[in-house]
């Protein structure tokens, strides 16, 4: 056996981080389709407060972090629809302002520690076996609303019009997507952090999108870069003594690199 | 087949920001009836649809569907909608001529339930209809207008749709491929007998091809046969003096 897999910390990291692997660029490609790419930072701009919240209270900070981003999720997909402000700027807004009562709430406890940075960084060697069974537990639950709830996703992520018009539950698909979105960014904290989990959603998926397939095999290629990515990312960073999450995104932007020029070749 | 005309309004008004966009117009639709709205740009045409279809609701006035007053019909399979394309479809994002069509059975499917080797047939069917079956594995971005505008007709039939609503389909496409879109139209009304709605702002071309016409400005201006509407004054009324029709022979 390799010796990086002697370490327990080691395999928690790589199991919890093939779920993330999976599911963010899964979820992904739904958010890219319907030019929604920042959801991802705003709702983990969020999570952050929720796990100040969490740092202070004393609650196991993913819960707290969990309950804002969905609840946040849920505020932006009712601004954008009931107040009619168009998704771009209610994701702005939400994107800035999330961060500016994150910073309020931390300032407010005690400032700026190390347990917050494992939260905006990534930390895989704090990857607990309680995270680990929520990660692939609420993994497996994305997974499998995806799977059935694949083609709705679809129509709404291509013209959502149109979707209502076949009876398509717009409204209530489009919230399950959010905080679909919102569960995955702050299962993700852990192992990339909160300020690069927007990257491990969007770039595998854009990635994907040179290579010019069918909306399936995008999905699924998309995912496969999201798990080379991870998986390479964690040896590199195991060996190389470096940051995971960053490790990870910057593969994830090699991959894009790569495609890029393989479209231009074609 | 039922005897209610498959689409009726009464008296239906509708405003946006105090604006009154389609004033107590009452109309029926029959079953196997191939319908032109025309009007002016912002006389209502695309708001008149829309209605139909339940995205917008009217103030006053009712909208009824196969009978159905239109807040409780649920057989939305039974109509093909085809929106203005260039503003509505996404087409920055990679899917297949194949994967658009089939977007069209998910009307008929309820939530949760996967494709099946029926909407697979559908699919080819519809494909084989408008005559693009050799598209199938292509991105919908490879094509030009008119064949986008083929695949999207088929994501409507898809569906087995007996209505289908088009709104401006032939805006941005040459004029070659007009005309074999309208032969399609023609063929799906008069051989499959469905009951075809086509708003659109090219009147001439809509005049010849249609078998009822509808011309719409805020109000119901004409409700009937296109020929009686070319021999009256009603262009005039509506574009102002010197537009006339340019006739094409069937």
């Amino acid at each position: 056996m390799l010796e990086i897999f002697q370490y327990s910390f080691m395999v928690r990291a790589f199991i919890a981080g093939i779920v993330i692997g999976i599911i963010a660029p899964l979820i992904g490609n739904f958010l890219v389709a319907r030019r929604y790419s920042l959801m991802a930072d705003s709702l983990s701009h969020m999570s952050l407060a929720g796990v100040a919240i969490g740092l202070i209270t004393g609650i196991y900070p993913i819960y707290t972090a969990m309950i804002v981003a969905v609840a946040g999720s849920i505020a932006i997909e009712l601004l954008r629809t009931e107040k009619r402000i168009s998704g771009e700027v209610v994701l702005a807004m939400f994107l800035s302002g999330s961060l500016a009562i994150a910073i309020v709430l931390i300032s407010f406890a005690r400032g700026f520690n190390v347990d917050l940075f494992s939260y905006l960084f990534g930390s895989i060697s704090t990857v607990r076996e309680i995270d680990l069974w929520i990660i692939s537990g609420l993994g497996l639950v994305v997974l499998t609303v995806i799977f059935f709830l694949y083609k709705e996703l679809v129509y709404i992520a291509f013209d959502e019009e149109a979707a209502k018009v076949s009876g398509v539950k717009v409204r209530l698909l489009n919230i399950v997507l959010v905080i679909l979105t919102a569960v995955t960014v702050s299962l993700s904290m852990r192992i990339v952090g909160a300020l690069l989990i927007g990257a491990l959603m969007v770039i595998p998926v854009v990635a994907a999108m040179q290579l010019r397939k069918s909306f399936k095999q995008t999905v699924l290629f998309a995912i496969m870069f999201g798990l080379i990515s991870v998986i390479s990312g964690l040896f590199i960073s195991y060996y190389l003594n470096l940051a995971a999450g960053g490790t990870i995104v910057v593969l994830a932007l090699a991959l894009f690199g790569v495609t890029i020029i393989l479209n231009k070749s074609n | 087949m039922k005897k209610e005309p498959i689409i009726k309004l009464e008296t239906v008004s509708f405003s946006y920001n105090g604006g009154k966009i389609i004033d107590r117009i009452s109309l029926e639709i029959k079953r196997g009836d191939y319908v032109g709205i025309i009007g002016p740009n912002g006389g209502g045409k695309t708001t008149l649809l829309r209605l139909v279809l339940n995205l917008l609701e009217p103030q006053s006035g009712l909208v009824y569907l196969s009978g159905q007053p239109v807040s409780q019909f649920r057989e939305w399979s039974m109509i093909g909608y085809i929106p203005q394309k260039a503003t509505q479809f996404e087409t920055r994002f990679p899917i297949t001529v194949g994967e658009v069509v089939s977007l069209g059975t998910v009307a008929r499917k309820g939530m949760f339930r996967r494709s099946d080797k029926a909407d697979e047939k559908s699919v080819e069917n519809a494909l084989h209809i408008v005559g693009m079956e050799e598209f199938k594995s292509k991105l919908i971005t490879e094509l030009s207008g008119g064949e986008q505008q083929r695949v999207f007709i088929a994501k409507a039939l898809a569906s087995e749709p007996d209505l289908l609503i088009l709104d401006e389909p032939t805006v941005g496409i040459d004029l070659e491929s007009q005309e074999k879109f309208y032969e399609l139209l023609q063929n799906l009304n008069q051989r499959m007998g469905k009951t075809i709605i086509i708003v659109s702002h090219d009147i001439d071309v809509t005049v010849n091809e249609v078998s009822v016409l509808v011309c719409i400005n805020r109000s119901l201006i004409y409700h009937g046969e296109p020929k009686q509407f070319i021999k009256k004054d009603y262009l005039e009324k509506l574009y102002g003096k010197g537009r006339r029709f340019i006739l094409h022979g069937h």
